[in-house]
């Protein structure tokens, strides 16, 4: 056996408990669309076509050249550098198992992330913590119906935001709205590479990452700078 | 211009917003925006949110251990 760094399993899609429903495209994703053909860069395609020959250098190059991103985004969506590696090494596995079936249809990063994503997403149905699913994120809430925003006491934030508290608040905030959050704010993807990654539209993914921004402000209001959500 | 008046204003504004925002145009010229300080205050404060976070996490890579237990398993797995 392999010094694996944690118990997940790469196919525990079907063993898990249904403590989170995770709509199935985003579990397993279907081939990329060919509608995002991007234009293809001759060493990353030379290096693609060698991994999915079986070159272990090959990979080793892709390892390099997406580790940061991929760990980066999975410590911004666990929060903690354990999981965080243990999710990597596993989105990296998936990847070498796959990467035969990767036919150059999107971006190789945006198939990579969708891959990481999952994995990530798999990660959270396992814990105990209430959790939604991007469909449940998609629906809006009676408080966000009604436009909360609007006509309430002038309670804007005071400039800078203490880091802790921020941190926090995204923490909390439901996983279906962080992941949106830290594609788009904090990871810097654009709507159109988001909603190819999730398989949901541009404006759910524009009306998503509305949400969780005013679900921070929301938080960031009640609990004042330096408490944090407790 | 009554206050339920202003807040339909508001509603219509805020229901506008992820599309407006998701453009990347500069929404601060907003025509609502010049007479509605609510708004306004909303919109700095998801402008300063977003741009926290942004400077939140540093980017670092992963420890070496990482690939080690990759290569590992991959070799498992041959």
């Amino acid at each position: 056996m392999p010094p694996s760094r944690s118990s997940m399993q790469s196919d525990g899609a079907t063993s898990l408990p249904p403590a989170v429903e995770v709509p199935s495209q985003v579990l397993n994703p279907p081939p990329a669309p060919i509608t995002t053909v991007v234009a293809p860069n001759p060493v990353l395609s030379d290096l693609l076509a060698r991994a999915q020959a079986g070159d272990h250098l090959a990979f080793a190059q892709i390892y390099s050249m997406n580790k940061r991103r991929i760990y980066s985004l999975c410590l911004r969506m666990v929060g903690n550098i354990a999981a965080a590696e243990d999710l990597t090494q596993e989105a990296f596995l998936q990847l070498h198992r796959k990467i035969a079936t990767f036919r150059g249809d999107s971006a190789f990063s945006t198939w990579l992330h969708r891959l990481a994503i999952n994995v990530v997403l798999m990660h959270l149905r396992k814990r105990a913590l209430p959790v939604i699913s991007l469909d449940e994120a998609m629906e809006p809430t009676d408080d966000e119906r009604a436009g909360r925003s609007f006509g309430e006491p002038d309670l804007h934030l005071s400039g800078a935001i203490d880091r802790l508290a921020l941190q926090r608040a995204i923490e909390n905030l439901p996983d279906g709205y962080r992941l949106i959050f830290v594609l788009h704010d904090i990871e810097g993807f654009e709507h159109n590479q988001i909603a190819d990654m999730l398989e949901c539209s541009i404006g759910n993914s524009k009306s998503q990452l509305h949400k969780a921004r005013l679900k921070l402000r929301d938080a960031l209001r009640i609990y004042p700078r330096g408490e944090g959500r407790r | 211009m009554s206050e339920d008046a202003n807040r339909l204003n508001c509603e219509a504004f805020q229901e506008q917003l992820p599309e407006l925002i998701g453009t990347g145009e500069d929404v601060s010229s907003h025509p609502h925006l010049e007479t509605c300080e609510l708004c306004r205050a909303l919109l700095t404060d998801l402008e300063t949110i977003a741009e926290a976070a942004r400077q939140l996490f540093p980017i670092s890579d992963p420890p070496d251990e990482v690939w080690e237990h990759i290569e590992s398993a991959i070799k498992s797995e041959k």
